[in-house]
């Protein structure tokens, strides 16, 4: 009978060493929402688990709106919910990441986990990627900085190489005027998949125009999207209706979703377009400091 | 005795259960809790496939496999005739029921049992069953109702032939059954009828979900005897079929009754237990099982999906003339939906001239149907109060003033033959036009649906004790598993016979060689049927003490009366005694005749129905079709409730269910006929924040056939929730939907069919 | 690979066990330990019934490895009552009967404590969310969320136990 192996190495040396001289697959566990679901299953059949949680830094946070967070990659999503700077600075990502699952689930589930774990339906993907989040990599070939969306490539699939897994996550220096947020659509009000999830992060100028954008869309591609096209509907633009439109239609444009369990092909796209408005809405209203929770 | 207009201590009070802290504390026992020494653990092989011939199955590597200790396959059972039995609310097929635990010729659904295994350590047992090498030809399948109906569908038995056709059909079918009743004369009522609505509608396949998986312990013993320790609705049940599925006496079988998890009809039979037993004969081990959730969705008793074609005619005045239903309701692998019920209780509520119901019980490569909670008729009435909904629009009629004006009532008589008596239905509905949810104001954007439903409810055997212990406290015996508080209930009667506060009883469920016997739980019947058995035999306590009593005070029994737990000389004629509790009479038990206590067991008559209506709120996001309970008020009667807030607690609960069946649960199938969201992930039942506080109002209509008036209450609120939400829709949106679950995607499409410009944006 | 030697705080008392690396917590609980109070209903995270606290988190014990728990103190459904005084919530829960067959209790408890732990205070809708991890099918919730508010405003000192 096959026999599982584990380790909780102590430095970043030792997990790089376990991971890229393993003779089998060998799998990171953070949080273990998702690893210990797919064990159960059949799914995963791993012959070593590498438990990160040991590594010091792995877990924290640090740094400011001004200069820049860094959220070490297996912090549990209940220390991120708990940390007020951050959700002043940043609330589209920490409301991104506290969606994930229960209360039970918060308190294992990670950044790094939900974005190696490489769902399309992944909720904080897409607050990460508008946020333009960094991705710190260590490996056999020491440390690497790369933007979150190059890490997952297709479902399931990351290209974290053998031996390499992320550190922690930069997030960069928040201008003012900057506001972020996140929205999914589920048929329950909570404990589901994402059908259709939107993040969008902007900044304006002092009169509400937007000077930059980011907008991320997750569930309706192999993997969670980063749309350009949308983003330019933004800049240059304050939230008046005729932005509303295009931007509307700029998401559902780029929609290439499935009909799953979860959702049609047609509804998912419809729906990617009316989250992208109520997405919008909330970022801009947040970057002039009105405000505006989100309510479930 | 009849304590219906007495003024009570106990009944109607609201004391903490009796298995309370052993509950909220984590020591109660259910079914996955027990071990004993030596123990084997046992896993069950599964067919891929939802249709296939056996062509042959290989255990030899398995059973070398190191730890290995017994392999079971169906020829492991004893082969059974056919042979029906009626239990629960629906006959019970001993040979299919055979061949669902372990399966004969043929995998009839994806999940049905093939073999199965028993080793020493659960991996070594999952292991195992990978090593059992089946030979399978597959075979087209087929899953939906009419898919199966059609001549060209794949049949699953070649020796199944419809009943209640006339002339008997020359080919095997899919059809198992077709039903029908009739009163009067549709085609005509519907001539004359002024206005018509009809209707076409659908519902898929949903799981009672209860959260506790099947689980047993099971010790066959060298001598022949067996321990079942598992949670079932029924320890009775579970011997009795143990018993005939593997050809052992009963009075060698002792099925000990743990805590169940949840049941709400779909642990009324077994599935892992005669597998248990087998492998512990092999064995000679106990054996312990439990399915996973994946197994509890892929090959338990989800019930049926179902058509529904409904056609009501009425007078301009509002006097409903004819009626008319068709239904089709999936059976699963064998045949034994719930069609019957299904046919009877969607107009059950009303006093119709006209009738006409046909039913089809059809077979399909689904599990077999079980029992969930008020089975077929959640169905049925979904199509029915939908289309008085309907009907009410199209005459200019308030809903509620449409159903009293043509409700049931006593001496109306069924379309199916008996005659309703001392039912509660005028007042239920009384109680719903009152309510100040029903007028409460609306915001544009929500509407509000209302809905009706009845469940017959049922009797039967059942028995209970009352003992007195050597210090005068009581313990109360009942034959029944509790899975709603029954204990408490059961325990309140007893007290207010006895005269003593409810904490002085303690009620406990003994094993089947502990009580006599007791038909399963289910159909609403323990409060009524065992706390009829266990009123009785307080009552025959009380008349042991009065004579114990009299034999104390030398004066004749009649001159003793018993009062608030003691006994009393009859007026001063009788004697200056001092009065005799329970403590001083136990005390003297030995003198006076012996042990006190008394066990009876009756057959209860006389249940009452059940009538309920709903009142629903909701809001709907009409970009994403998504539907939010706003608020939910649930009107049962419910007769005399004995402990109010577990009455409460059956409504709440299953106004709960149904609210999941209208909104978002499902049984979603792939390509291969497996099904694809077999947990709890995708297949969604209510969360906390899905619904509001849901308010559950009694009304009380004594059943005159109960010592305290009690109706059974469990299945009643689980059958208005769909037809009240998709009201409430229609009241939001303008808009009649006709097919559950009534799913985001399926509003939003629902608009868009209306309003395309509006969608465009 | 040889079993791992674990020590842990359980619900107050050290406590040493064995694991293979597939065990759950979940397991080792119910299968090594003997607590059988917390329940499987799914395995997979979605149900809650396997609720525990693990160094001040409130977590499913399926979805953690047993050689987690390694240093870790846990609190379970046995360690809510001290002694035979039970917890408010325990003791809410009963008189609420915010519970019919007891299955998800335990779980509810953990959860319910924990709320109260890091939020005297919750709004109806806040305890339904945070409580949205722990499925019922018996009560439809209601009493339960009656429950939870009793024993948040007793342990607020706002009213009598």
């Amino acid at each position: 009978m096959p026999s599982l192996n584990y380790a909780a190495p102590t430095t970043v040396d030792e997990a790089v060493k376990l991971l890229a001289g393993a003779s089998g697959l060998a799998k990171v566990l953070a949080g273990g929402t998702d690893l210990l679901v797919q064990l159960r299953s059949g799914r995963m059949r791993p012959d070593l688990i590498v438990d990160t949680k040991k590594i010091p830094g792995i877990i924290g946070i640090s740094g400011s709106a001004g200069t820049g967070f860094t959220i070490g990659a297996a912090t549990p999503g209940a220390v991120i919910e708990a940390n007020e700077a951050l959700k002043k600075a940043w609330p589209g990502v920490v409301e991104a990441m506290d969606l994930i699952g229960s209360t039970q689930i918060q308190g294992r589930a990670s950044l790094a986990g939900n974005l190696c774990n490489a769902s399309p339906a992944a909720d904080s993907v897409p607050a990460l990627y508008a946020a333009g989040a960094i991705a710190v990599i260590v490996g056999p070939n020491g440390k690497r900085e790369v933007p979150v969306e190059q890490v997952p490539t297709a479902p399931g699939r990351t290209s974290l190489a053998k031996g390499e897994f992320i550190l922690e996550f930069k997030l960069p220096p928040r201008p003012a005027y900057s506001g972020d947020a996140y929205l999914r659509f589920i048929p329950r009000t909570e404990m589901d998949i994402a059908v259709v999830g939107c993040g969008i992060n902007v900044t304006l100028d002092a009169k509400g125009t937007c000077t930059a954008a980011r907008v991320s869309l997750g569930a309706v591609a192999p993997t969670v999207l980063l749309v350009d096209a949308a983003a330019k509907t933004l800049i240059g633009h304050t939230l008046d209706d005729a932005t509303l439109k295009a931007l509307d239609a700029a998401a559902q444009a780029v929609c290439k979703p499935i009909n799953d369990k979860r959702g049609t092909i047609e509804y998912r796209t419809k729906v990617a377009g009316v989250l992208a408005r109520r997405v919008a809405a909330i970022a801009f209203d947040r970057a002039l400091g009105k405000a505006g929770a989100t309510t479930h | 005795m009849n304590y219906i207009t007495s003024d009570l201590k106990v009944v109607g009070s609201r004391p903490i259960r009796p298995d309370g802290v052993e509950k909220v504390t984590g020591r109660a026992q259910f079914g996955a809790d027990m071990r004993m020494a030596g123990m084997l653990w046992g896993k069950v092989l599964r067919s891929p496939h939802a249709h296939a011939k056996i062509v042959s199955i290989d255990t030899s590597a398995a059973e070398k496999l190191p730890g290995v200790k017994a392999v079971v396959t169906s020829k492991d059972f004893p082969h059974i005739a056919n042979e029906e039995a009626f239990v629960g609310e629906g006959p019970m097929n001993f040979r299919d029921l055979s061949r669902n635990c372990l399966a004969w010729d043929k995998a009839l659904y994806e999940g049905h049992a093939i073999a199965a295994v028993a080793a020493t350590s659960q991996a070594i047992a999952d292991a195992a069953i990978e090593l059992i090498d089946v030979k399978y030809e597959v075979l087209p399948y087929v899953i939906d109702v009419e898919d199966a109906m059609a001549d060209d569908a794949p049949v699953l038995h070649d020796d199944l032939f419809s009943a209640g056709v006339d002339p008997k059909p020359a080919k095997p079918s899919n059809i198992a059954k077709v039903v029908t009743f009739k009163k009067g004369d549709a085609e005509a009522g519907f001539k004359d009828a002024d206005v018509v609505v009809e209707g076409r509608y659908t519902t898929k396949a949903v799981h009672q979900a209860y959260i506790e998986p099947h689980a047993c312990l099971c010790s066959y013993n060298a001598d022949g005897q067996v321990m079942i320790y598992s949670s079932s609705q029924g320890h009775f049940m579970v011997r009795a079929y143990c018993s005939k599925l593997l050809g052992i006496d009963l009075a060698n079988i002792r099925a000990v009754p743990l805590e169940i998890g949840g049941g709400f009809g779909g642990k009324t039979l077994v599935y892992l237990e005669p597998v248990a037993i087998a492998l512990s004969k092999k064995a000679g081990r106990p054996v312990k099982m439990q399915m996973t959730r994946d197994e509890v969705f892929r090959a338990s008793g989800p019930t049926s999906g179902a058509t529904v074609e409904v056609k009501l005619g009425a007078k301009k005045d509002g006097s409903i003339v004819a009626a008319k239903q068709v239904l089709k309701y999936q059976a699963g692998a064998f045949p034994g939906s719930p069609i019957g019920p299904g046919c009877m209780c969607g107009f059950a509520m009303y006093d119709i001239p006209n009738v006409d119901v046909v039913g089809y019980d059809v077979v399909s490569n689904r599990p077999k149907v079980a029992a969930y909670r008020a089975p077929g008729a959640p169905i049925s009435s979904w199509a029915v109060e939908c289309a008085m909904d309907d009907l009410a629009r199209k005459l200019g009629k308030d809903p509620i003033e449409l159903r009293e004006q043509n409700g049931a009532r006593n001496g109306t008589k069924t379309h199916y033959g008996p005659t309703h008596q001392n039912i509660g239905f005028l007042e239920t509905l009384k109680a719903a036009k009152n309510h100040p949810h029903w007028k409460a104001p609306l915001k544009p954007g929500q509407g509000r649906g209302i809905a009706c439903g009845f469940w017959f409810n049922i009797g039967g055997e059942s028995t209970a004790g009352c003992h007195i212990a050597e210090d005068g406290t009581v313990v109360a015996t009942s034959g029944n598993p509790d899975i709603g508080g029954s204990r408490a209930s059961i325990g309140m009667m007893v007290a207010e016979v006895l005269g003593v506060p409810a904490d002085r009883v303690r009620t406990i469920i003994p094993d089947t060689s502990s009580i006599n016997f007791s038909f399963l739980t289910g159909g609403s019947r323990v409060t009524f049927a065992t706390g009829m058995a266990a009123t009785q035999a307080a009552e025959r306590v009380v008349e042991d003490l009065k004579r114990r009593a009299a034999q104390v005070w030398e004066i004749p029994v009649e001159a003793v009366e018993w009062k608030d737990g003691k006994a009393y000389p009859a007026g001063s004629n009788a004697g200056a005694f001092e009065p005799l509790d329970l403590a001083t009479l136990a005390l003297k038990a030995g003198r006076t005749g012996g042990p006190i206590g008394s066990e009876v067991s009756v057959n209860a008559q006389g249940a009452g129905p059940g009538f309920g209506c709903h009142i629903c709120d909701v809001e709907v996001d009409h970009e994403t079709g998504a539907v939010k309970i706003l608020r939910y008020t649930a009107i049962q009667d419910v007769g005399k409730a004995i402990h109010p807030s577990y009455v409460e607690g059956q409504i709440q609960g299953g106004a709960t269910q149904g609210i999941g069946w209208a909104l978002n649960e499902e049984y979603i199938y792939d390509a291969k006929g497996k099904m694809d969201n077999s947990g709890f992930l995708d297949y969604r039942v209510p969360v906390a924040s899905d619904v509001p506080m849901i308010e559950a109002v009694m009304v009380e209509v004594p059943n005159p056939r109960h010592p305290f008036g009690a109706r059974g209450v469990g299945e009643v609120p689980i059958i208005p929730p769909m037809a009240a939400v998709g009201n409430a829709i229609c009241g939001a949106t303008g808009l009649r939907l006709y097919d559950l679950p009534m799913s985001p995607p399926k509003v939003r499409a629902a608009l868009d069919a209306v309003a395309p410009k509006m969608a465009a944006e | 690979m040889a079993k791992h030697h674990v020590s842990a705080v359980i619900n107050g008392e050290p406590t040493e066990f064995l694991c293979e690396t597939q065990q759950t917590l979940l397991d080792v609980l119910r299968d090594e330990i003997g607590l059988t109070g917390s329940k499987e209903g799914c395995a997979s995270g979605d149900c809650g019934a396997c609720s525990v606290i693990v160094d001040g988190s409130l977590v499913c014990s399926c979805l953690m490895l047993g050689c987690e728990a390694e240093g870790t103190t846990i609190t379970t459904i046995e360690g809510i009552a001290q002694g035979d005084h039970l917890h408010p919530v325990q003791q809410k829960f009963l008189e609420h009967a915010a519970l019919q067959c007891g299955f998800c209790t335990p779980g509810l408890i953990v959860a319910s404590k924990a709320l109260l732990d890091e939020n005297p205070n919750p709004t109806e809708e806040e305890a339904r969310y945070w409580l949205a991890g722990n499925l019922c099918r018996c009560t439809g919730y209601d009493k339960v969320i009656r429950a939870v508010m009793d024993a948040a405003a007793v342990m607020r000192g706002e009213k009598a136990a």
